[in-house]
Parts: structure tokens; sequence; C-alpha cells
């Protein structure tokens, strides 16, 4: 896939270019979707915010023809992994796909680490070898490729009801893995060997450009049933909500009782760079479900100096980082 | 001792000796103990660290992958080597990536068993010898089980290579008696390669020819080595690597002469013979009568029916004829440089 690129993606996401008032808000046009979210406990808002600023500063780098490659941003989604945050220990293993730039500042918030992986400086997390998308840090590892990432699940779980029962395998994958094979298989297996094995699913309703109606026949839940394997929609955006509802679930998994949690979530941005083909009333509609335009309507006096602390802070980050000299590495296969 | 047995002794000694060690795949419990019988007894002895799956190569594959990220030494067993197809992208993009795209090494200890090759009248799909899709992908290391390297001692070498490995099978070579070189020759050692050579010492010295082959065609190598000797009064070297990739070829160079050939059961085109001839023309092109020779089996699907097998397969008179005709041309070139 070839993608051209300008700042308009960025631009298109936070609603800069429609004249918003605040940066980083969704734009003017839409009135937010959805019930009126809780008021969020700090660190959480924080997170939410770092991971929002990362994502929008990385599309605003490409524009600027900063950054090598590709790379797949979470703007919308970025609750999903700020949700499970306290529901996963350091003991269990996540692993994490292409679109797992929150998923990684969720469980380490080392946007450094992050910003000079994907920009290949020094005090990358991987030597500026792996990117975006493939990154290896504890029991945290990301890799590109569909599906592949759920058997592997499987063994680390395997592994873990064995040797250290009580910790899970956390395994990420979106709406379009499901087209992968490997993915029934190693369901199957996570339900014959009672594996301690958290499937979430983040449903943005679109892969790459093709609309879940599109590449899925049934459905998630059909899907899991038919293995006679636990699942739990989550349809709300609100951390508040999610948290302690997974939170039964997710113990229970540590049991050895596999679950899939669906989160049906919106993705803000284009799949990669700028190569969003959607029309622009689904980009809206897509927006309009977008937990930060909902805050900064329900909770603007919270949002607001958070938004421009955490913006401020990730504008730091990017000058430092991109300051530093390239990393270094040697092959060593 | 069958070769059979060596390996399924291994398997033993590996479990026995690690305790964090795993072996899995399909249909291996006793009492089957695998379609080969090579993984018998493992699963009464080792209840819960032998793993029978579903047919699912890649899952199974990927099993072994996240076990060995753990922490953990995982065997997996693919029962008939065609379908580790079904797996290539968890050892390609998955296992052999992950020791090395992460900035640092990050050791995997597994081994994927790929019992190989034909001659037993399986067909099409469960004879084929696949170790040509294999090379060259940094981080994968392929073996091939051989008739003169001790099993225990190459899952070790394995296993202590902290990268994934595929080790081929070939099929044939389970009930062969272990360690024997038969009439007219001896075998012996050298670090990681078998040498075979003539019991008299003087055609052991001067070879007219030198033959490499994987473990899997030895015995049809040698079979060629007694009946060129014996015919055409032609004395040849067999050397047998237990790793095929990557290749050590600076091992070979000692042992190579003016001729040399490689004999494998692959199909042609892209083969291992290729490989290895990169390599020696790369070391010792001007020690070369002429240009590495590759023997391998027919450009064909391998059939089913035993007459129709033969003519596909490479074959110990195919062996023989290849290395009368180097032998021959050789004699008639000038010597180089």
């Amino acid at each position: 896939m070839t993608e051209t690129m300008t700042g308009a993606a960025a631009e298109a996401v936070t609603g800069a270019a429609a004249g918003s008032a605040a940066p980083g808000t969704a734009g003017p046009a839409e009135a937010p979707a959805g019930p009126a979210l809780s008021r969020l406990a700090d660190d959480d808002l924080d997170l939410l915010l770092l991971i929002r600023h990362f994502e929008l500063t990385l599309l605003r780098l490409y524009g600027r023809g900063e950054l090598n490659g590709t790379t797949h941003t979470c703007l919308g989604q970025e609750y999903v992994p700020v949700a499970l945050r306290p529901l996963l220990g350091p003991g269990d293993f996540v692993l994490s796909n292409h679109r797992g730039h929150g998923h990684y500042l969720a469980r380490f918030g080392d946007a450094h680490g992050l910003l000079a992986e994907i920009m290949g400086r020094e005090g990358a997390v991987c030597g500026g070898v792996g990117g975006s998308q493939h990154i290896h840090r504890d029991r945290y590892l990301s890799t590109g490729v569909q599906g592949e990432s759920l058997p592997v699940a499987a063994g680390v779980a395997l592994h873990l009801r064995r040797a250290e029962p009580g910790a899970l395998a956390c395994v990420y994958i979106g709406d379009g893995t499901w087209g992968e094979g490997a993915v029934y298989e190693a369901l199957n297996l996570a339900a014959l060997w009672d594996l301690p094995l958290l499937v979430v699913v983040e449903n943005n309703g679109i892969a790459q450009s093709t609309p879940t109606g599109a590449h899925l026949a049934g459905s998630i839940a059909g899907r899991a049933a038919a293995f006679g394997i636990d699942h739990h929609p989550v349809v709300s955006a609100d951390v508040n909500e999610i948290r302690p509802a997974l939170a039964p679930l997710v113990a229970r998994v540590r049991e050895g009782r596999p679950l899939v949690a669906e989160f049906r979530t919106h993705r803000l941005g284009p799949h990669s760079k700028g190569d969003d083909t959607r029309p622009p009333a689904q980009v809206r509609a897509a927006r309009a479900h977008d937990w930060y335009a909902r805050y900064a309507h329900d909770h603007p006096g919270h949002l607001h100096p958070a938004d421009e602390r955490v913006r401020a802070r990730v504008e730091e980050i990017a000058a430092e980082v991109a300051a530093r000299p390239p990393s270094r590495w040697s092959p060593c296969a | 001792m069958r070769v059979a047995e060596n390996l399924n002794a291994a398997l033993h000694g590996l479990l026995d000796d690690d305790p964090a060690a795993y072996v899995l795949g399909e249909d291996v419990l006793d009492p089957y103990g695998g379609a080969f019988k090579i993984t018998r007894g493992l699963s009464t002895r080792f209840p819960g660290r032998v793993i029978t799956t579903p047919i699912s190569e890649g899952a199974l594959t990927g099993v072994a992958a996240g076990l060995a990220l753990a922490g953990n030494t995982a065997v997996a067993e693919i029962m008939f080597g065609d379908f580790a197809t079904l797996a290539f992208d968890q050892l390609c993009n998955f296992a052999a990536k992950s020791v090395s795209m992460y900035g640092s090494r990050l050791p995997l200890r597994m081994i994927v068993r790929c019992p190989t090759g034909g001659g037993r009248g399986y067909g099409p799909t469960h004879s084929q010898s696949l170790q040509k899709h294999f090379v060259g992908v940094p981080g994968l290391a392929l073996y091939e089980m051989s008739p003169f390297h001790d099993n225990r001692e190459v899952l070790a070498a394995m296993v202590e290579r902290g990268e994934p490995c595929l080790f081929f099978e070939d099929k044939v070579l389970y009930t062969r008696p272990a360690g024997q070189a038969g009439p007219l020759l001896r075998v012996r050692r050298d670090g990681d390669l078998a040498v075979v050579e003539p019991v008299v010492p003087e055609l052991a010295d001067r070879p007219d020819c030198v033959i490499v082959a994987p473990g899997g065609t030895a015995h049809r190598a040698m079979e060629a080595m007694r009946s060129l000797l014996l015919e055409e009064e032609i004395a040849c070297r067999l050397l047998v690597p237990s790793r095929l990739y990557p290749l050590d070829a600076e091992a070979l160079l000692p042992h190579l002469g003016r001729v040399v050939l490689v004999a494998e059961e692959s199909a042609p085109g892209g083969a291992w013979g290729a490989e290895v001839a990169h390599q020696v023309h790369q070391r010792a092109w001007e020690r070369l009568r002429g240009p590495v020779r590759l023997v391998c089996s027919r450009a064909s699907v391998i059939p089913t029916a035993a007459h129709l097998e033969r003519e596909v397969l490479v074959s110990a008179p195919a062996i023989h004829r290849a290395v009368r005709e180097a032998v021959r041309r050789a004699a008639q070139e000038a010597p180089r440089g």
C-alpha cells in the first residue's frame, strides 16, 4: 500500500482545519453522540490524553515528513487500554497488534521510548528495529501480522496456567482479524485447554478500508459462542462503566475461563497515514462518538486544563526525542 | 539401535533433563505415540508436558512459540513435514522474527520436527522434502536427522541456538540402524560434519569426488559410493552436515576435492544444494575442476505407486550416474589456475 500524506489527516481528526476553538477538540460541526460520560479519575484522563496527543503528534510528524514508513493510530479507541489498565498486572502478558501505541502507553506510560522507536532515535524501546508495530518489552509484545498473535497468546497462557496460576495472556485484535483462520485454531485451544486468555476485540467497524458488514458474516459474539467462549460486549466509552463490568469477567479469565471482550469502538483517523476513503458523513459519525469530544462537552472544566498540560508535555517529548541522535543497532540474527 | 529409537530416546532425555520442556503435536499421546511412533512413551512418563493438539499446524507452532516466549523449551511435531506450509507464518513472520526484530536478541528455544520425504508410498502431499522453502530466513535454522548424528546431541544443539529450528526427519531413515556406514565404508566425525569414506586408506585420502548430502539422502549416497567403487573404481567421500542452514561452509572446506556434488531429495529449483554450491564456489572455486553438481529428485509431484515414485525420487543409481559423469568431465578439463 502506498499513501500520500499531508497534515490534513491530523487536522481532520483534530478539527483544527475547521477552526475549532480549542486545538484537539472534535470540531464544531458535530453534536456529541451517546449518553453523558461520568467524571474520570485524573490519572485516567491524563492517560487518555497522553495517547490522544501522542497519536496526533505522530500524524503531524508524518505530515512534515519527519517519520519513516507507516503507522496506525488508535485515535478514538484510547479508552480501551485505559479501561483495562488496572485490571492487568505486571505478571500478565499483553500481545498487541499493528494499532498498539495506546496499548503500550497504557502499560508503560513511556512516550519517550515509543516515539524514539517510531522515529529511530536513541532510547528507542527496540532500537528502532521494530518500529510502530513490533515492540517487545518485558511481558508486552506486539507484532504486525493479523491473527498470528492468538496462537502465541494461547501458548503463553498455557505456560501461565501451569507455571504461574492467576496470571493471564491478553491479546488485542480488531474486527478485521476475524478473517484469519489462526483466530479459530487458537479459540479452539483456549476453550479446550481452559486457558487464561483474554481476547480484547477493538471492533471499530472497519478493516483498513472495508466496513465490517463487507468482511464479517454473522457476529463476533456468535463466533465466540461456537467455541463455548464467553463474550462480553462493550458499547460504552465510559471508563468508569467499562472497568467494573469487566473486572469480574477478567477475574474468571484468571481461573481458566477464556473471554472475548468486544469493544464496539470508532476509528477516528485513517487506517494508517492518509488513506481514509470513508465518506465524510461516516467520519463525522465516528467523530460524534469520540470520547474526547463528549468529555469536552460533559466536563469542560476537567478536560481543558489537563488537555493543555498533556498536549504541551507531548510537544516537549516530541521535540526532545527528535533532537536525539539516530538509534544504533547491528544485525543480530 | 534404529534411528527412530535413538530419536525417541533423545526426546525422553530432553524432557527428563529440562523440566520446562514440552512436546506437542497431533496424536502424540500414548498408546498411539505419534504417527511415526517417535513420541512413544513420552506422555506416560511426562504427563502434562506432552500435549496432543487439534489438527492445527499453524496454532500448534504458535503455541510452541508462545511457550518458548515464556521461557520454556518447546518441541512441536508436524505429523508430515508437508504440513509445515500451514505453519509458515508462525515460523517465518513470528518465531524467526521475534528472536531479532525487537532490537536485542530474544532467545526462543523451539524445535519443529518435520517427518519428511518419500519412499513410503504416501503420495504427492505426504512425501515432499520442503527444506528449500525455509532456507535463508534469518533467525530460522534448519537441521536434518542423520544416521551418523546422535539425536540427543542434535536436539541439544538446536535448543542451545536459542532460535526456532526446523528438524527434518527422513521417514525412511527411522527404520535404519543408527551410526553404521555399511560394507566398504567407514564413518568418522569432524565436528558437526559426518565424513564417510572407503575403508581402504589410499582411497579415502584421495577421493575422486566429494558428495555433500543431508542425512535423509546419506544411505542412497553410500549405496552409490559402493557401486562406484566396485563398478567404476571411483572413490568418493560423503559429507553429511547436521545443520543445513545456516550452513557452516568453512567446515566443508578441508574435506573438499576437485569434484563436488550435492545430492538431496528435494525437487529441483532453488534447492538447498544451490546454496551449498554457492558457498563452495565462493570459497573454493580455484580448487574445483568444474562447478558443484546438483542431484535432486525430478521436477514432478511424487506419485503414490511404488514403481512411479521410484522414477521421481533421487536414487542411488542417479547419484552414481551423476558422480561418474562429473568425474569423467573433470578428467577431460584442464586443471584450473
